[in-house]
């Protein structure tokens, strides 16, 4: 019965309905928008209207969204591509995606912005480390492991107030929360179309306008001559049309699973001795992150599988070992409790029945795993 | 049941999961990593534990449609058996990693997880039979001597026994079982088997111990103390090897001169001639037993590597040590080598062997 409860939406959310319709009418036809022909022409037009849908939903001009093709290479992009000018240093929080993360290796000069035991910036100490070198501030908005919302407005405020320009990687937030980006006074803003029941392989990196930003690969110069390669239509009609289902009933959504939320913690509080939440105010609707002490998350992940449950560590995987997360680690949290935690991450799908389904199971197999290590 | 398949990316695990998905058991697929800085590639028929061999093993769990796991032995694996690898070395011993490794790792720890975990048993693609017996299981070869892996399982007790599955023990051929692999559409038929050290990929063991025990070198020296050349250490050495000595004095004889003992105390290297190899009386520590402990003397055979002949001998066990007489001298028997014994092709226990004696 694998795969009968799924609750990793925040790896991947299925396809939803409207933007399979979307993208079926997109592949039957031929076109490449960047051709002058009717068929060309016709791609093209698809192609803008996706790019207009989609910037009326992240609160953005349309021309100041770039495909992308996804959340990596829209971080990429930014964090590569990016800066105010004459600043080399980049700022970014010690509990990004490994797309932001591991792009650090790649610049000669970097400031890492702490964060508090709930996971959440620690915008002081952050603010402190901002200076006259720094170039380019990215901070997620909402965490992808915990479900930590940052206080990315705010920011943007201290990355200007220093000259420096503004990112922050939205991967997780749009379509659960209100993502507003000229409201946001954000400068850059990753999205990807996955997370929130579009196609994987596409995502988007929203550049307010008169930010410069310097490609990072080469080729035909498709989008605004930051982004080389024929631009997929149908992926882009598939995102434009998930994210119009996700934002127009995000208030209701986020209502509802906050509810479930609230209740998965609550329970697994209650029931599982030496349990701790990892996910604190504020926070995504749609994100748990439980440590059970004593357990190797691995074990548990095996067990919930068996059981018919879907979940995650939500952390890297080397060689399909998981490793301890760099996110629990950054929250404070020992070698141990980051070895021992889930993610379990809600979509349109779960429903009230399922939390409880898991919250029956959970505290025998906590139990079972924790005396197999 | 619910089994855990040990599966290692060869043919032989996967076909032994395979027969245990097709007998109606639920069977999950895990891979044990064991090296902490996995190669991407596998080397020919060398070594495992590779990117690739992890993949391998994924397609074929995907082909069987059975869960599948990595799980992380990398820490104990580092201590229970590359450590004890360079340490026996160190101490002058000739150990057996796959052994330790079955002894501490397969049928230890990956087996202690998967019974916590509600698996009833672990199988492998070892070539060996379990058949019933009063104590629960008896351990005998597998039916073609060629292939039988029950030496370096010789060191399981009756517990990790009970819980042990070898699909494969009663098959005949090698060849019937990569016949098998492809009929069943596992892509990884006509992988090469693999016969190093897992951990030593290059088959340069002399290399790896140097590279952790650094070069100490002295003397080489026949059975009178006179010397006859010099070694760069001696874990480089092991009893009953007759190449790489670089003697500066030949022998009087003429004859080829072997590593007769190796003392890291002394740092030296003793060689001499074939005849002063002959053991007929080998004293081990560390007994195990595959059912009940065996006490008292009684006739059966002992096989003291992997690919050696089982020699008749006399076995008498005392006091937790066990002593065995050779009816016909053997050559080249280490210390720290298993000795495994057997009645017929049932096997019966295991010792380490702590010395020989003519």
């Amino acid at each position: 019965m694998t795969g009968s409860t799924y609750l990793d939406h925040a790896a991947s959310s299925p396809v939803l309905p409207e933007a399979a319709a979307a993208m079926a009418a997109e592949l039957g036809r031929p076109g490449n928008p960047s051709s002058l022909h009717a068929a060309g022409r016709a791609a093209r037009r698809a192609l803008e209207e996706a790019r207009e849908s989609l910037a009326a939903d992240l609160g953005a001009r349309p021309a100041e969204v770039v495909f992308t093709s996804g959340g990596t290479e829209a971080n990429n992009l930014a964090l590569l591509g990016a800066r105010a000018e004459g600043r080399g240093e980049v700022a970014v929080s010690a509990i990004e995606h490994p797309s932001v993360a591991a792009v650090r290796q790649r610049l000669a000069e970097v400031a890492v912005l702490p964060v508090h035991e709930t996971g959440h910036l620690d915008l002081d100490r952050a603010t402190g480390l901002l200076g006259r070198r720094t170039g380019l501030v990215s901070v997620m908005w909402v965490n992808n492991e915990t479900g930590a919302v940052q206080p990315v407005a705010a920011v943007a405020e201290r990355a200007h107030a220093v000259g420096a320009l503004a990112h922050s990687d939205a991967v997780q937030a749009f379509g659960r929360l209100p993502v507003g980006f000229a409201r946001s006074g954000l400068d850059l803003l990753s999205v990807s179309a996955h997370k929130l029941g579009g196609p994987v392989g596409i995502g988007a990196l929203v550049v307010r306008r008169g930010v410069t930003v310097v490609p990072t690969g080469f080729g035909g110069g498709q989008e605004a001559r930051l982004r080389s390669g024929t631009v997929p239509v149908a992926l882009a009609a598939g995102f434009a049309a998930a994210a119009r289902v996700a934002c127009g009933r995000l208030e209701a959504e986020a209502r509802r699973l906050s509810a479930l939320r609230d209740r998965l913690i609550a329970g697994a509080l209650a029931t599982i001795p030496d349990t701790r939440a990892n996910t604190a105010e504020p926070c995504s609707p749609a994100i748990v992150n439980l440590t059970f002490a004593g357990v190797r998350a691995d074990d548990v992940l095996l067990l919930l599988d068996a059981a018919g449950f879907d979940a995650s560590t939500g952390s890297a995987c080397t060689a399909g070992v998981h490793q301890p997360s760099e996110v629990l680690l950054a929250m404070g949290r020992t070698s141990h409790a980051a070895s021992a935690s889930l993610r379990f991450s809600f979509g349109p799908d779960t429903t009230t029945g399922a939390i409880d389904a898991l919250l029956g199971l959970l505290p025998g197999i906590v139990e079972r795993a924790r005396s197999a290590s | 049941m619910r089994i855990l398949a040990a599966m290692s990316g060869g043919v032989d695990s996967a076909v032994a999961a395979a027969r245990l998905v097709d007998a109606g058991h639920d069977v999950v697929g895990v891979h044990l990593a064991l090296s902490k800085n996995p190669e991407a590639y596998r080397s020919g028929a060398r070594g495992c534990c590779s990117l690739e061999d992890s993949h391998d093993a994924r397609r074929a769990a995907d082909a069987l449609g059975i869960p599948f796991y990595v799980w992380d032995f990398a820490e104990r694996f580092a201590e229970d058996v590359l450590a004890d690898f360079v340490n026996e070395y160190a101490s002058g011993r000739t150990p057996n990693p796959c052994l330790r490794c079955n002894e501490k790792i397969k049928f230890a720890a990956v087996l202690e997880r998967g019974r916590a975990l509600g698996f009833d048993a672990v199988a492998t693609g070892h070539y060996a039979r379990l058949e019933p017996s009063p104590a629960g299981v008896s351990l005998h070869r597998s039916a073609e001597p060629a292939k039988d892996q029950s030496y370096v399982l010789g060191v399981l007790d009756a517990d990790q026994l009970r819980h042990s599955l070898f699909p494969l023990g009663a098959d005949t051929a090698k060849a019937a079982v990569r016949a098998e692999a492809a009929a069943r559409g596992l892509t990884l038929a006509s992988k090469p088997d693999s016969h190093d050290i897992c951990f030593i990929p290059t088959g340069d063991t002399a290399g790896f111990l140097s590279a952790r025990l650094g070069r100490r070198p002295d003397d080489i020296v026949d059975e009178r103390g006179e010397v006859l050349g010099a070694h760069d250490g001696t874990h480089r050495f092991t009893v009953g090897q007759r190449h790489g000595l670089h003697l500066s004095v030949p022998a009087g004889d003429g004859r080829p001169r072997y590593v007769l003992g190796v003392d890291p105390v002394r740092n030296t290297v003793t060689v001499g001639p074939k005849q002063s190899l002959a053991v007929r009386v080998i004293e081990g520590i560390r007994p195990t037993w595959t059912e009940q402990p065996v006490s008292g003397a009684w006739r059966g055979l002992v096989q003291v590597r992997a690919h050696g002949d089982a020699m008749p001998a006399t076995i008498e066990v005392a006091a937790g040590r066990v002593r065995i007489e050779l009816d016909e001298p053997a050559y080249g028997i280490a210390p720290g080598q298993a000795a495994v014994s057997y009645d017929g092709d049932r096997v019966v226990g295991s010792a380490t062997i702590s010395s020989t004696g003519a």
